[in-house]
């Protein structure tokens, strides 16, 4: 494939993200961040930010199969998560959280449950579509674009 | 008699205060905001005050219930008194009136009316009397009316008493006698009166305490509430709704419920009372009237008996007399000196003496052996008595019938006989009758002979008059005997018996005529010898009962008979009118009362009721308030996001390749965002002052500093505009007041901003003074001062007197106003030195404002009309949130405006002087380099003197002194005649506005200064005066070309403020330690934060590393922690960093408590600093440690932005970053400091 039509796919492709509401404004901002002095600024982050994630849903979810939930421990860690979603525009995670903690100051365990699953499901989506997009960069690098 | 209209007029004095509470009530208990709307500023910590309020309204109330009671307390202790006094001297008066009786009985033949009629008027005189020491009582109670009405009684009394004069001086003998009595019957009232009074305090005292002590009760359970109420409040700090619920269960309706219950119950314990008073007064009273009643009724009966009895004795002693007679002139004389026709004649002739004896006979003891003899002698025979043969108890007929002597038959033969020999005339026909004959008189005989003395038969009918009646008889004796002579001996010194026949009837008829009330009383009398059967002797024999009966023995000097006299009323006794009036009197006051207190206690409860509804709707109307801005705060966010996303959108495309077309759409989309953003704000910003929930500080603050802050602001706009913009504030004002210094700005930018945008040329000037200054003498004034209230215009120039020569309103009219303002306030500033009123003027030359616009002008979103906003933008919400701050700080805003001629708005807020302690705000805010300039001079040539004195304010702020010229020629010749030529060399610099430049006399000016420096250059050391040329605007083609001429060292560019003056200044002058980067207008970001050293804490590694990454983007240098523990520790001086950006929630030390600290440790080593104790590598910047510590922060709220304010933040930036906002918040530290 030539780089011009990657190109296209990319902007579809990150349009589409957007549009789907998975990715915000802040994407773009950090987007506008990465220059020749932080050429891969974007991945950086947004790799901090799986890693970040993973560990603090590993987190979340150990907290929650415990006997006695410890909800201010959770709702650090969901607050720490909303942080760094809203942080590299991931609209949808964001969301949850802010669900995820009005069921945290309920402490309705069912609920928390709930949105855990909801938020490693929209964690996974969202993963998968970056991943995507960048790859989709990596190609257009690699074709000289 | 007195005592019914004085009740009577209790009454009605109950019924006026009845009214009067009623009326006044409502009033009083209106709840403060019960008409609907809640006044603006109220606030949430008025909240507690208002139940207050109310429960004020209640004990006032109480206060109100509690005079009642006194009132009737003193009302029912007059009564009691009354009724107290009206026993007594009822008593009295019977007392008297019975005295006076007898002694009248004995001196005077009076009649009885009269007599009795004497006694009332003395009666009431007393009652007088009595009555007027109630009066004095009653004058310490509040009741006024009772003096008067005694004054009348007395009048009255007065006139009454005036005919009874004339007869006081026919009964002159008794007077004195009566006086002595009167005077005892006072002697008998003193103790009684001072009793009553004694019960009258006592049951004051009791009510008052009864009164007080629930009241006591209730306050300190409310006390008690209160401080439940704050220690929750203090220990937690819950959400607003939930405060809410604290405050609706801290008004919980059950104190005033239990209350209400009580006081019910007291109500009726109350009536409860009254009635059994009532019922108790009715009883008491009944009683002393029966037991009064029955006295009466015993002193009639005794002292008719007692009379029946003397005068009965009285005659008995005359029977007894005539017995003497006989013996002594019938059987001691021989021959008798007495014969039937004297005895009868002197009988008759006596009988005046024994008025009751219907008449009186003689009969002889005649033995049967001298029977014979003796009738012989009288030549009859002894008759036996007409009814001997009869019964006994026939006597009476037979002595009614028998008539005629002569057909008696002769008496049988006894041991003795006792035929009468003398007789009255009356009863001449029982002559020769054997008295012995009948078997009642032979008793009757043989006991009068052996006892001596008159002795009386059973009553009988008597002969003619066919009354019943009695005999008395008399035994005669021949000799002298011993009084204890035995009863033989007696019998045999018997020689003849005396027996006189009382017709009792008329007895008692006689005795009853002569005395008074015979009507009144009726009399029996009755023989009770024998106990079983009494004989009636007189009276009535249909016996009406009217209950009391009174029984007097009556002695009638015959032991062996026994009399009695029983009296009763005629009537049965009156219903007691005067105890039924006094109980029911008592029983309506009572219940008048307790229609008063239920109607009150009604009243009460309602009021509580409504209350309790009001505190209800007002807390649902706080929640919705609550709603409201929460509802507000959440709305403004959600669009303050996406605007952000426009702005951003808008700025990058701006950053790109547009055409000037494409380029002018872009840049109106951001201004208008931008607007929209700051409205939002603005929005935000009057709900939460509608709401009350905008609290002021109360900080030191420098007030300079903050209007140079303004204009730095709208410099900018200013400069592009071409309009002067100038500060000057007074030197009287002093550095360092207290106060809010955000939300003064905010007023002072407000109004800027607003003249910014209606002045297309001339000038906008804030000069800020005292409030004293306008008052005292104008020669005093400030210069600036007087300028502006005495505009004077230099008609040569065709110009005014103002900082840009245009015409300004004259705003002396509202300065009046103002005056009386402060005037009125006066009182209460001198009292309090420590507040200063600060009078902030803003003067433009703009549009001005339509007359007809000018009333609404404050209000929201009100512009001057609708195409005003079209032309000039703006919402018009700026000069009402202005309205609002001023008059949250307690101030005054007002304006004065002219079309075509622009407005000056000026506003007086108070503020406290501050203290010592304010120091430290002295050392945070004025900058140490100020001090390198101290002393310097300068002079400042400019033909507007307003504008002069501007710059001369802000030199003088550097220590600068100052000397001013009108023009460079006066500038000159002042300067070539000064007599030193160190005058010339002292100054430092010259100051020369441009619009007194002109090349030619600059050139000679610049001779002037250089000169003396080309002639000596042995004072070279000294450097010659810098010459600036101050203006607004200049073009940079001029400025190189000025630049080129070396006429002048530098171009200051106007308005003038301290930073930038500083900054200035050391360039110029080449002492400067620091590089102060361009002075003006930073282009952008990248500028501003190059080669910075920033601290980003933030505890997300994501969030950290996109801060890291947007500041890096602007060539920062960025170091980066995770935690507020390690953040106080790169930030421990000496340290090198610029700023810090800051999270807020992190776990372990939040940013809050971070900052805390920060500015701890900074103001410790500050302090040590200035001590000199610190080491020399702690000053690695000079002025002090005071790092900029930047909020980052997920949601702009705004409480939480001046909770970032308070902890010692100097800004917030909201996560993710938006250029602009970074840019303003960055700037203000990077280009000021």
């Amino acid at each position: 494939m030539d780089a011009l039509q990657l190109k296209r796919q990319l902007i579809t492709f990150t349009e589409l993200l957007f549009r789907e509401g998975f990715l915000d404004e802040q994407f773009h901002q950090l987007q506008q961040l990465q220059d020749e002095k932080n050429p891969n600024f974007v991945v950086e982050v947004v790799s901090l930010f799986f890693e970040d994630s993973e560990r603090l849903l590993n987190e979340l979810a150990k907290a929650l199969d415990q006997q006695n939930v410890d909800y201010k421990k959770v709702d650090a860690h969901v607050h720490q998560l909303k942080g760094s979603s809203s942080s590299i525009g991931a609209q949808r995670v964001q969301r949850v959280c802010i669900v995820f903690r009005n069921y945290c100051n309920e402490k309705n365990v069912e609920g928390c449950l709930k949105c855990l699953q909801q938020l490693k499901h929209e964690y996974a989506i969202v993963k998968t579509k970056l991943e995507a997009l960048f790859s989709l960069e990596q190609q257009i690098l690699a074709a000289g674009g | 008699m007195s005592f019914s209209p004085l009740c009577g007029l209790l009454l009605r004095l109950f019924l006026r205060i009845r009214r009067w509470a009623m009326v006044t009530m409502p009033p009083n208990c209106k709840l403060p905001g019960s008409n609907g709307k809640l006044p603006p500023s109220l606030k949430f910590c008025k909240k507690a005050k208002e139940p207050l309020n109310v429960r004020s309204c209640l004990r006032r109330w109480r206060r109100k219930l509690f005079y009642l009671w006194l009132v009737l307390i003193v009302a029912i202790g007059i009564v009691w008194f009354l009724v107290g006094f009206r026993g007594r001297t009822l008593f009295g008066e019977i007392k008297s009136s019975d005295i006076c009786e007898d002694v009248l009985m004995e001196h005077l033949n009076v009649s009885k009316n009269q007599v009795r009629g004497l006694p009332s008027p003395l009666g009431e005189w007393n009652q007088v009397h009595h009555s007027e020491k109630d009066g004095f009582l009653i004058d310490q109670c509040p009741v006024p009316s009772e003096g008067f009405l005694n004054k009348h009684g007395l009048l009255k009394l007065e006139d009454r008493l005036r005919p009874l004069v004339s007869q006081y001086k026919t009964l002159n003998t008794i007077k004195g006698v009566l006086g002595a009595r009167r005077e005892e019957n006072y002697g008998d009232l003193g103790p009684t009166s001072s009793f009553l009074a004694k019960r009258c305090w006592w049951a004051i005292i009791m009510v008052i305490l009864s009164c007080k002590i629930p009241s006591l009760c209730l306050k300190m359970r409310t006390k008690r509430k209160q401080e439940k109420a704050v220690q929750l409040e203090s220990t937690t700090q819950p959400p607003k709704q939930l405060l809410l619920q604290q405050r609706q269960q801290q008004q919980s309706p059950d104190p005033p419920k239990r209350a209400g219950k009580w006081r019910k119950k007291l109500l009726i314990l109350f009536i409860l009372s009254g009635i059994v008073t009532s019922i108790w007064l009715f009883w008491d009273m009944n009683e002393k009237i029966s037991s009064r009643r029955e006295e009466t009724l015993a002193n009639m009966c005794d002292e008719r008996a007692r009379m029946l009895q003397d005068q009965f004795n009285v005659s008995m002693n005359h029977v007894h007399a005539l017995a003497i007679l006989i013996s002594t002139f019938h059987h001691e004389k021989r021959p008798s000196a007495i014969d039937q026709k004297t005895f009868s004649e002197y009988t008759e002739r006596t009988a005046f003496e024994r008025p009751l004896t219907s008449g009186v006979a003689y009969a002889l003891k005649v033995i049967h052996s001298e029977r014979e003899q003796f009738e012989r002698e009288h030549g009859w025979t002894i008759k036996k008595l007409g009814w001997a043969t009869k019964e006994m108890e026939s006597e009476d007929q037979t002595l009614v019938h028998d008539s005629n002597p002569g057909n008696l038959d002769p008496v049988p033969e006894q041991d003795e006989y006792a035929p009468v020999i003398f007789s009255q005339e009356t009863v001449s026909h029982i002559i020769s009758m054997d008295m012995m004959s009948g078997k009642e008189d032979h008793e009757n005989i043989l006991r009068a002979r052996s006892s001596g003395k008159g002795v009386l038969t059973s009553p009988f009918k008597l002969l003619k008059s066919n009354h019943l009646g009695v005999i008395l008889t008399f035994a005669v004796y021949d000799r002298d005997l011993p009084p204890d002579a035995t009863p033989e001996q007696r019998a045999e010194a018997t020689v003849g018996y005396l027996g006189a026949s009382y017709d009792v009837p008329s007895l008692v008829e006689k005795l009853l005529q002569q005395l008074a009330s015979k009507q009144t009383i009726v009399v029996n009398v009755y023989d009770t010898t024998n106990k079983s059967a009494h004989i009636k002797m007189y009276g009535d024999d249909e016996i009406v009962d009217t209950g009391l009966v009174r029984v007097s023995h009556v002695d009638f000097g015959d032991p062996v008979r026994k009399h009695e006299m029983h009296c009763r009323f005629k009537q049965k006794p009156p219903l007691p009118w005067t105890a039924i009036n006094a109980s029911v009197g008592v029983l309506v006051i009572t219940l008048l009362v307790g229609h008063i207190f239920q109607a009150a206690i009604n009243r009460i409860a309602k009021v509580e009721q409504d209350y309790r509804e009001m505190m209800e709707l007002k807390s649902l109307a706080e929640a919705a308030d609550v709603a409201k801005s929460q509802f507000l705060a959440t709305v403004s966010h959600e669009i303050r996001t996406p605007m952000n996303g426009v702005l951003g959108m808008l700025q990058m495309l701006m950053n790109t390749d547009l055409d000037a077309t494409q380029m002018d759409y872009a840049q109106t989309a951001h201004a208008s965002g931008k607007d929209l953003i700051s409205l939002i704000n603005e929005v935000l910003d009057q709900a939460k002052i509608e709401s009350g929930r905008l609290e002021l500080e109360h900080v030191p603050f420098d007030l300079r500093s903050v209007l140079d802050n303004v204009l730095s602001l709208f410099s900018g706009r200013s400069n592009e505009k071409q309009i002067e913009l100038a500060v000057y504030v007074s030197d009287k004002v002093p550095e360092v007041v207290i106060g809010d210094p955000g939300r003064f700005k905010q007023i002072i930018t407000n109004l800027v901003g607003n003249s910014i945008k209606f002045t297309r040329r001339g000038h906008i000037f804030v000069s800020v003074h005292l409030a004293e200054e306008v008052q005292i003498q104008p020669s005093v004034r400030d210069k600036v001062l007087m300028h502006s209230v005495n505009p004077v215009k230099d008609v040569s120039q065709r110009s005014y007197d103002t900082l840009s020569g245009f015409p300004v309103v004259d705003r002396w009219k509202s300065w009046e106003k103002f005056e009386k303002f402060s005037g009125s306030e006066n009182n209460y500033r001198t009292e309090e030195n420590r507040s200063v009123d600060v009078l902030v003027l803003v003067e433009d030359t703009g549009i001005g404002i339509p007359f007809d616009a000018q009333d609404r002008i404050f209000m929201p979103f009100m512009q001057a009309d609708s195409s005003t906003s079209r032309t000039y933008g703006g919402t018009g919400i700026g000069l009402s949130i202005s309205k609002c701050l001023v008059n949250l700080m307690h101030g005054k805003i007002d304006f004065v405006s002219e079309p075509d001629r622009g407005s000056t708005f000026l506003f007086m807020v108070p503020f406290m002087k501050c203290g010592e302690n304010c120091l430290d705000v002295k050392l945070q805010d004025s900058n140490p380099l100020v001090l390198e300039f101290q002393g310097l001079r300068a002079l400042v040539v400019d033909k507007r003197s307003i504008r002069a004195e501007v710059t001369r304010y802000h030199l003088c702020r550097l220590g600068i002194y100052v000397d001013e010229a009108q023009s460079l020629k006066s500038a000159c010749i002042y300067l070539s005649q000064s007599p030193k030529k160190s005058e010339l060399s002292g100054y430092a610099m010259v100051l020369i506005h441009k619009d007194v430049w002109d090349a030619e006399s600059a050139a000679e000016f610049y001779r002037l200064l250089r000169q003396p420096q080309q002639k000596s250059s042995k004072e070279a050391l000294v450097d010659p005066p810098k010459i600036f040329l101050l203006t607004t605007s200049i073009d940079p083609s001029e400025r190189i070309k000025l630049k080129l001429d070396g006429l002048i060292d530098n171009v200051l560019m106007m308005p003038l403020r301290l930073s930038v003056l500083v900054a200035f200044f050391q360039e110029a002058l080449g002492n400067g330690k620091k590089k102060v980067g361009s002075q003006k207008k930073p282009s952008n970001l990248g500028t501003l934060l190059k080669e910075k050293r920033i601290l980003v804490v933030d505890d997300n590694v994501v969030n950290r590393r996109v801060a890291e990454g947007a500041l890096k983007k602007y060539s920062a240098i960025v170091t980066c922690v995770d935690s507020g523990q390690a953040a106080l520790e790169m930030l421990q001086p000496p340290h090198n960093f610029d700023a810090c950006f800051m999270d807020l929630q992190m776990p372990g030390m939040d940013g809050f408590e971070a900052t805390r600290r920060i500015r701890t440790i900074e103001r410790e080593v500050n302090g040590k600093i200035l001590l000199g104790e610190a080491s020399v590598e702690m000053f690695g910047k000079s002025g002090g440690w005071r790092t900029p510590i930047i909020a980052m922060t997920a949601d702009v709220i705004q409480a939480s932005n001046e909770q970032c304010i308070k902890c010692g933040m100097d800004d917030y930036v909201s996560k993710p970053f938006e250029e602009e906002q970074l840019y303003s918040a960055v700037a203000r530290f990077f280009q000021s400091g």
